[in-house]
């Protein structure tokens, strides 16, 4: 690797310990209301790479016209995306503490804000590609330049819109049009494969006429590498991204009991100092 | 739009989904960043010569309608102004939390437009009609819902629809060789119904095409000297309240829907109505909670009792 990609890659493995870091410090706050824990670490490097790097953003303008658009389709992974906007500087961080409070901007799903640079409303599964393809089709009617980027869950590829949506993007050739699918394996009460087999996705999508990747959504070359390479091919493009619910902390990884939890002070203290050493 | 009687005519021919595409070819030379979305529909739709003279302001979903709501409001969002279409039950219940969360919910501004609605399509059965939409969608904050009266206010409620700032719902009634009510171009705003007919006795309120419907029942009463006004509350929501309070020194209020007796126009009245300390009895006439055997649309507006002669006994039965 050169000494330029590595500082590329140092540079968004520092924005992802600081999302980590917020994540943790809203779950907290959060309290007795609980917080979707598992599902939010999971794309934490998937949205630092986006946020920190990948995406056109002015961290002056939430609304620059030009800027690249992002869509949490998983909307319950929102304490990843909040913590974002917070690193981007569109979220502060008195602000990120009122998470899941009364008459908060920051719910529990995201609520459309777009000087918060939220875009969209999201939250029920299944609609973010949707509107994710009306944009990247907007973007080329106003032969604007700029890439739409759809985080789904493999949970969430149970629902038939998801499917609906991804017959209709190669249709339309949205070559601008990225969609991540965070496949940690699990959904709200159980393994995929308990509750509804969601298994070989990167099939699926292939055959549905996506340009598809499979790889693993916590290495950050991995993801800036499928990023440049297909940056030219006409089609749009799916990344099924090998994860683990609740990563970086041993209470969380792979346990599913924290899909939607209460952080007590006591495991955010184990957490931060897990975070910090590692 | 050019609004002549030979023009007025003629959209009456086609009927309202027809004319609906006449008026869309009309709205693009004015609307620049005008979006037709439909599922497969272009040419129940009336869209045929649209999607050929404008292709770039058309798409088709395929047979997809949530995928259709979340397009659409992905383009509203970067300010296209966007029409939906597709036949009324798909357009409404098939995508219906796509339309909560992305219309009501996020304020996308969308109109969509339900085509067959009511009775129209009851050779087909009761899939095809649409009883529900009304009820479904006034439910939903923030969504602007008109019934027009014939395929000259279909023109008008589009114009005006596309020019609201929140999204809406056209609800399109009636087939081809839809009944003339307004002969002449005439004043349509949104929430302001409009009195085709004044009378002393009992108020009819009407929606879609059972507004040419109660015209003719009020010529039948009259000539059993009862006196009705027809009011075409082509607008459900916001409903015309102040229309609903004028109308309390009546004996009876009526209200004829093409629609279930729960959730439509009817309820919307009520609703108002039993706030006031003073109001008459209301009748509800519509599709009376039930799915019966499908057939032609006579034979529908026989059975649920939607004819002006059906109106007029029942309203007969309900006066004193």
């Amino acid at each position: 690797m050169t000494i330029e990609a590595n500082s590329k890659v140092e540079k968004i493995k520092k924005f992802a310990f600081n999302v980590r870091k917020n994540i943790l410090d809203m779950a907290v706050s959060a309290g007795s209301s609980s917080a979707h824990f598992g599902g939010a670490l999971s794309i934490t490097e998937i949205v630092s790479t986006l946020f920190a790097y990948q995406m056109k953003i002015d961290k002056k303008n939430a609304n620059w016209e030009e800027r690249d658009r992002f869509i949490l389709s998983k909307g319950h992974a929102c304490l990843a995306y909040y913590a974002a906007l917070c690193e981007v500087g569109y979220i502060s961080k008195a602000e990120l503490k009122t998470f899941e409070k009364n008459d908060t901007n920051l719910l529990g799903h995201p609520v459309i804000n777009k000087n918060l640079g939220i875009d969209f409303s999201n939250g029920s599964l299944g609609m973010g590609l949707s509107l994710g393809i009306g944009v990247a089709v907007s973007s080329k009617k106003k032969k604007k330049n700029f890439n739409v980027y759809v985080v789904v869950g493999d949970g969430e590829c149970n629902e038939g819109s998801v499917w609906e949506a991804a017959m209709a993007a190669p249709n339309f050739k949205l070559n601008n049009l990225y969609v991540i699918i965070d496949k940690n394996n699990y959904q709200q009460t159980g393994s995929n494969k308990e509750i509804m087999n969601v298994e070989n996705l990167k099939d699926k999508w292939e055959s549905f006429g996506w340009y598809t990747t499979e790889l693993d959504g916590h290495n950050i070359e991995q993801l800036l590498n499928f990023f440049n390479e297909s940056k030219n091919i006409n089609k749009p493009k799916a990344i099924v991204a090998n994860t683990i619910k609740g990563k970086g902390f041993s209470f969380s990884e792979n346990n599913n009991d924290w899909h939607h939890s209460i952080l007590s002070k006591s495991f955010h203290e184990k957490a931060l100092k897990e975070l910090i050493e590692k | 739009m050019n609004i002549t009687e030979k023009n007025i005519k003629i959209w009456s021919t086609i009927g309202a989904r027809a004319t609906l595409g006449i008026a869309a070819l009309e709205l693009a030379k004015k609307i620049d960043n005008l979006m037709i979305l439909t599922c497969d529909v272009s040419t129940s739709a009336g869209l045929d010569r649209f999607r050929k003279t404008y292709p770039e302001k058309y798409l088709d979903l395929g047979i997809a309608e949530q995928n259709m709501i979340g397009v659409a409001a992905g383009l509203a969002s970067e300010n296209f102004n966007v029409i939906t279409t597709t036949f009324a039950p798909f357009q409404t219940m098939r995508c219906c939390e796509q339309i909560k969360v992305n219309l009501g919910y996020m304020g996308q501004k969308v109109c969509m437009v339900g085509i067959a609605s009511g009775l129209a399509l009851g050779t087909l059965g009761y899939t095809h009609c649409c009883i529900e939409d009304v009820g479904i969608l006034r439910s939903i904050p923030g969504l602007t819902i008109v019934s027009p009266a014939d395929s000259l206010e279909t023109v008008k409620a589009l114009e005006a629809a596309i020019n609201l700032k929140n999204p809406s719902y056209l609800r399109l009634t009636g087939s081809s060789n839809n009944p003339i009510v307004y002969k002449n171009d005439y004043e349509f705003k949104i929430g302001k119904s409009i009195t085709l007919k004044d009378g002393r006795d009992i108020t009819i309120f009407c929606a879609g095409r059972m507004v040419y419907e109660c015209l003719e029942a009020a010529k039948i009463l009259e000539s059993k000297k009862i006196y009705a006004k027809i009011v075409n509350m082509h607008t459900i929501k916001p409903i015309d309240k102040d229309a609903i309070e004028d109308s309390c020194n009546s004996k009876l209020i009526v209200s004829v829907e093409e629609h279930n007796i729960i959730g439509g126009l009817g309820s919307a009245i009520a609703e108002h109505k039993a706030k006031l300390k003073k109001s008459p009895k209301q009748l509800f006439l519509g599709i009376n909670d039930t799915y019966t055997k499908g057939g032609g649309y006579k034979f529908l507006q026989e059975k649920h009792r939607l004819t002006s002669d059906k109106i007029v006994e029942d309203i007969l039965l309900n006066i004193n």
